[in-house]
């Protein structure tokens, strides 16, 4: 690889990079995320490279991400020439051979594809590319496009353009999608104020969760005092139940470095960090190879494309920390102390990290950049609702059919995203609420279910965007047990600076523990509240002081199961196990034997065919009897 | 089990990679900690001596971090995942049954130094919840029942 310093080098790589795309001949791509390799994808993966050897093939492997429909994986896409591309789902080593005759003989039989691809959209280049050229072939007519797959069709991919869709090891791919095109023409062709206005224009606010306006702190950073400044991508993505970051960096990491390239010419930064999560090793490995890649082509180090501008990326590995994902303890852990955060009076853009102006942003909001540059400042904020410009990554979880990553444009009204993307709540159970925002967030229940999705709206409603995780939850979720398991959460995750939160969080967690476990009292509900209050008035971190938020959410929409547990010692979605008992249904039982069998403590008694008994002085209520029943004959109450 | 001497030499190593950078000192205990399964105390006060670090400054950074363990741990780490979308698809009933399979608490060792039994904030797996990982490997989906079976591959 040689460096890159005219537009017509970076052509030349395009070139390359889309001959890898769309290539003259059979490729087969495995979506091999994180989130792949845990559902099987690695030995699908060899089952076709030792497939593809057995047989002489000449098919080009490659591995790509997730595209966000993580229900179904492991994915693989099959791309041939002339020919729509073609995904099959949920595939097995077993199911490899089968696949490979039909790519051979060019005839579906069997193996059905999920749906297929006629074109690719390059966001950044504003065209779309044919896979397919003619008509549609008459086997494949009767495959969904992508774009009529429920799940996608409402989508809108920006931030994740690229995930699914390209080689993750290669950076040519990602300059054939349009990738350092922007960087191009930030460098040789903007000056770092236009940059900056560009951005401001665009609307585009923090994707962290705060939604603070990213062109208005670049300009801040920018104007700051000091010789020495700082960017830094936020990739400490601690919200469980949130995953796009690590998506995002693991299998389209150039976005997140291009992103802060053109964000520290702007500033005036010559050093850049990401600081990712530990418990994210496949991010790591593939952003260093990334930036690796980036380093030889010229975009890192010294006079970046001939532009005089000199700057170097480094990562650093978190260990472990939720409170590191805000912006001062992150700095501080950066440093290589203990991450504790500070009152945020002297901002950080001002004095952050080592004391000099830093600039951070999370991972979300840096791959959004490259696409504003390139596309225009209109275009981006032509697309979301008032004030909330663009689109944004949510990960939706928990109790839904379609579960997955998913990007859609800001406004759209909640109940879409639950029901038209992600399918409704299986099982034919009852929608209770989705909660978004992350152990700082709060629950939407079901009369808010038409609320637009939009950073302004969601706090109105007590909840907030955070990082984007949604958590769907139906009837048989207790909302007292999920308050109880974020101020848990939080409890522990308190880095114990300030006594609101380190006391205060704890004394919380005792009182709900105590609900949970049937001992509540009179009065507990009401001291739970001004506690909150207290906290949320008082401490010194936004973690802190959106630490109660959990409790006054789940309060405020279902302050009836509080009620439940507290006086009438009930947990009505049958969570809480000192508030519940199980038994079993004479009407529903077969007598099958299946749950006496499986009873860890061999509490269930019974005949073969007649109705089984569970004796409770024996019961430790661990539920395997409930879900091993195919009869849902085990009844809690 | 390293003897005091390997410990010397590892953590010797590890500080000339990072050219005994004091602000490399999270990764420095990473890299320790990635070699001998935890960070045994003789490690940390070579690390103290050798990079001019006071003792307590290390123990508080040591002690700050939850991937960090003072503690030996076993042979492999089962750690169960304690993100949402896991706890409401019913993690806490994993690690119930883990607790009574491996006669141990969350937190501790068995005493054949085989399993290590620990809770993970969130592996981002949250599609497949709820999971389980054992050492590099993501158990997805997972029921109660399907635990001693699993177990038993890691022996």
């Amino acid at each position: 690889m040689s460096k890159i310093n005219t537009l017509e080098d970076l052509n030349k790589a395009a070139k390359r990079g889309l001959e890898a795309i769309i290539p003259s001949k059979t490729k087969i791509m495995v979506g091999m995320g994180t989130s792949g390799i845990a559902s099987g994808a690695q030995a699908v993966y060899d089952a076709l490279a030792e497939e593809i050897k057995k047989r002489k093939l000449d098919i080009i492997l490659s591995k790509t991400g997730a595209m966000g429909m993580d229900c179904i994986e492991p994915l693989i896409d099959v791309v041939q020439p002339n020919k729509p591309r073609l995904a099959y789902s949920k595939m097995t080593a077993k199911k490899v051979p089968e696949v490979i005759d039909q790519i051979v003989k060019g005839a579906i039989n069997g193996n059905k594809p999920a749906y297929r691809m006629d074109e690719e959209e390059f966001i950044c280049l504003n065209e779309n590319k044919p896979y397919l050229k003619g008509p549609v072939p008459k086997d494949l007519e009767g495959i969904p496009k992508i774009k009529e797959v429920n799940f996608y069709k409402k989508q809108m991919k920006l931030a994740t353009r690229n995930c699914g869709m390209i080689n993750y090891e290669s950076i040519d791919e990602y300059i054939a999608k349009g990738g350092y095109i922007s960087l191009f023409k930030a460098l040789t062709k903007m000056k770092p104020e236009e940059i900056i206005e560009e951005i401001i224009a665009s609307g585009l606010r923090g994707r962290g969760g705060g939604g603070f306006p990213a062109g208005v702190k670049w300009q801040t950073c920018r104007r700051a005092h000091g010789d020495i400044k700082y960017v830094i991508c936020n990739g400490d993505e601690g919200d469980p139940g949130a995953y796009m970051d690590r998506s995002v960096m693991e299998v389209d990491p150039h976005s997140v470095i291009e992103g802060m390239i053109i964000g520290a010419f702007a500033i005036g930064s010559g050093q850049g960090f990401i600081y990712v999560r530990n418990e994210y090793p496949l991010a790591v490995a593939n952003l260093q190879r990334a930036i690796n890649q980036a380093r030889e082509y010229g975009f890192l180090g010294k006079n970046i494309l001939n532009s005089g501008f000199d700057f170097d990326l480094k990562i650093s590995k978190g260990a472990g920390a939720f409170v590191c994902g805000e912006s001062t303890a992150l700095m501080t852990s950066l440093e290589g102390k203990a991450g504790e955060p500070r009152a945020k009076y002297i901002h950080t853009v001002e004095h952050g990290l080592w004391d000099r102006p830093s600039n951070l942003n999370n991972v979300e909001t840096w791959a959004n950049v490259p696409a504003i540059i390139s596309r225009g400042a209109k275009w981006f904020s032509s697309i979301g609702c008032k004030n909330n410009s663009g689109t944004k990554v949510f990960c939706l979880v928990g109790k839904i059919n379609n579960i997955g990553m998913v990007e859609v444009p800001m406004g759209i009204p909640l109940k879409e995203i639950i029901y038209d993307i992600g399918g409704g709540i299986p099982g034919g159970k009852k929608y209770k609420a989705v909660q978004t925002g992350g152990p700082s967030g709060g629950c939407l229940p079901d009369n808010l279910i038409n609320i637009s999705v939009d950073f302004d709206s969601l706090w109105e409603a007590g909840s907030m965007m955070g990082s984007g995780g949604m958590i769907v939850m139906d009837e048989t979720t207790c909302m007292v047990d999920i308050a109880r398991y974020f101020i848990d959460f939080l409890e522990f995750e308190s880095c114990g600076k300030c006594v609101p939160c380190r006391e205060g969080v704890q004394r919380m967690n005792e009182i709900l523990q105590d609900i949970c476990n049937g001992k509540g009292k009179k009065g507990d509900v009401e001291l739970l509240e001004s506690m909150a209050q207290g906290i949320v008035d008082v401490a010194l971190c936004a973690l802190g002081s959106t630490a109660p938020n959990p409790v006054l959410s789940t309060l405020k929409y279902f302050r009836d199961e509080y009620v439940a547990h507290v006086r009438d010692k009930k947990c009505p979605a049958g969570v809480c196990k000192a508030l519940i008992r199980f038994s079993i249904s004479e009407e529903k039982c077969t007598g099958c034997g299946v749950c006496l069998k499986k009873c860890p403590t061999e509490c269930i008694s019974g005949e073969k065919k007649k109705t089984h008994v569970i004796d409770q002085t024996k019961c430790i209520k661990c539920g395997v009897c409930k879900e091993s029943c195919k009869f849902d004959a085990i009844i809690v109450e | 089990m390293k003897t005091a001497k390997t410990i010397e030499k590892t953590v010797k190593d590890i500080i000339k990679k990072y050219g005994g950078d004091k602000t490399a000192m999270i990764a420095i205990l990473q890299d320790v900690q990635e070699e001998c399964r935890y960070l045994p105390k003789e490690a940390l006060s070579s690390i103290s001596k050798k990079m001019d670090v006071p003792l307590t400054r290390i123990y508080e950074i040591a002690t700050f971090y939850n991937a960090f363990s003072l503690k030996p741990r076993g042979k492999y780490v089962v750690e169960v995942c304690a993100g949402t979308a896991c706890h409401v698809q019913g993690a806490a009933n994993l690690m119930d049954r883990l607790e009574r399979d491996l006669s141990i608490e969350c937190g501790e060792t068995t005493q054949d130094k085989t399993f290590t039994l620990e809770e993970v904030r969130c592996l981002g797996c949250c599609s497949l919840a709820p999971v389980l990982r054992i050492g590099a490997d993501v158990h997805p989906n997972l029921t109660q029942d399907e635990i001693p079976k699993i177990l038993r591959n890691y022996k």
